[in-house]
């Protein structure tokens, strides 16, 4: 029996709709199988900050490449994806952290990023709200802030306008022809991609890969309050850390004057709820480097859920021992940003084409329990 | 005579009796528009208890602030119309 589809991809965020958009335009027909609404996930819960990180090299080659690929989408995406290249700050507060602003210039001027070295009267200058006494910070200019939930429904609308149809129910199984669906019945296709996220495991045992909680607040309308998004350098502590908890000093400037404050990370946590003492903290860092903060309104804070692999890169390529699965998930906090170089990466392998970067680092295996060796 | 607490309003100097609400004061001074939404429409107090979120004014620098729960104070400057 002929399949229907070429490529059934599980999961409509950011990453499975930048999937979608990609098989699409190289041609294939494909569907995606959302069940809850697209964008809806860890999509719509982070920051949609589009950033190069240098964790590691494959890190930085991801994010890089990635970024690149929105940067030429500038012009095309609608407005309510609110594009806006505000640039990051990385904020040093003390020579530790200047050191480590030292080091990224060199990292990223080597390969090609910009990047300034801000001195203090030229940080105060940037962003005059922030607390006195810091030492300096990293400007990267190329960094970009965009609404997620919104871009993930336009890759899907571009998708669609070529040969994509999207499906909502749950999928409960994958087969060599395809996906089982809730109700029974099934979706054939030559290929399947696993994108649904956290819950890829569900349908992928033995995926190495843990949800790691995060909470955000967003504040009333607060225009030219903060210009960049700015971070502390201390997050590089706290962010890569495996501990249970961590808090990071990190604020985000909206289209709209709002202000998206974060960020915080948990493991072993499962239930959704807010948890005051998470958002308590998070507010009491951030409010330690823009005392202003404390006499602003919050309107609303909410949580979500990142996949995250031991070694903090994402999962993009086929399967081992299935010759019809392909993964795109585990991209933690970054997966906005990486969603569209995750879905260059991932057809490159189905099409054979050469990738822009090296395909190795993300390869499944290394995160797959070896069921079948 | 009751008593009375001066303050302003857009810079515009205002007596009002106090254990009045900011919201009130405005009233009283003459305007039932506080601010404009964000697509430009004239708001006002509506629901008078702090849930609606409608009656926001600037206080004395500070932005957002709901003036229907708060007492007006002498000197107390206001900002309607942000």
């Amino acid at each position: 029996m002929t399949p229907t589809y070429d490529v059934v991809i599980i999961g409509g965020g950011i990453v499975g709709a930048a999937c979608a958009r990609e098989c699409a335009f190289a041609g294939l027909r494909v569907a995606v199988v959302e069940a809850d609404f697209a964008g809806g996930g860890a999509t719509a819960s982070g920051m949609g900050h589009i950033v190069v990180m240098d964790d590691s090299k494959p890190q930085f080659a991801l994010t890089r490449y990635s970024q690149q690929l929105w940067r030429e989408l500038a012009y095309e995406l609608p407005p309510d994806v609110e594009y806006m290249p505000c640039g990051t700050i990385w904020v040093a507060a003390d020579e530790q952290e200047m050191q480590e602003v030292r080091r990224k210039h060199d990292f990223y001027g080597v390969r090609r990023v910009p990047t300034e070295i801000l001195d203090p009267r030229s940080l105060y200058e940037a962003e005059p709200h922030l607390r006195p006494g810091l030492l300096g910070a990293l400007l990267v200019p190329e960094d970009l802030v965009i609404y997620a939930p919104c871009a993930a429904r336009f890759f899907l609308r571009q998708a669609q306008a070529r040969c994509c149809d999207l499906h909502m129910g749950r999928v409960t199984g994958i087969r060599d022809h395809g996906v089982v669906l809730q109700d029974g019945s099934v979706l054939r296709a030559g290929t399947v991609v696993n994108a649904a996220g956290t819950w890829a495991k569900e349908l992928t045992p033995g995926l190495e890969m843990r949800p790691r909680k995060g909470h955000l607040v967003i504040t009333d309308r607060y225009p030219g309050f903060v210009r960049h998004q700015l971070v502390e350098l201390g997050y590089l502590k706290s962010a890569h850390t495996l501990t249970a908890e961590s808090f990071a000093f990190n604020v985000q400037p909206r289209l709209t004057g709002q202000l998206l404050i974060g960020s915080s990370r948990q493991f072993g946590v499962e239930e959704k709820s807010v948890d005051n003492h998470i958002i308590a903290g998070m507010l009491a860092r951030a409010c330690e480097y823009l005392p202003e903060l404390s006499r602003m309104s919050a309107i609303r804070c909410w949580t979500g859920f990142r996949a995250a692999t031991p070694d903090k890169l994402p999962v993009i390529g086929k399967c081992p021992g299935h010759e019809h699965l392909y993964l795109a998930t585990g991209h933690e906090g970054l997966g906005i940003t990486t969603s569209l170089g995750t879905a260059r990466l991932l057809l490159d392998q189905m099409l054979n084409r050469a990738p822009a970067i090296p395909l190795e680092p993300y390869l499944p295996g290394r995160v797959m329990e070896t069921a079948h060796a | 005579m009751p008593d009375l607490v001066q303050m302003t309003i857009n810079g515009v100097a205002v007596r009002i009796p106090r254990g009045s609400t900011v919201a009130a004061a405005v009233l009283l001074a003459g305007s039932s528009a506080l601010r404009r939404s964000v697509s430009g429409e004239l708001r006002g107090p509506l629901c008078g208890m702090g849930v609606c979120f409608e009656c926001r004014v600037a206080i004395d620098g500070r932005r957002h602030v709901r003036s229907c729960q708060l007492l007006c104070r002498e000197g107390m400057e206001v900002t309607i119309g942000g």
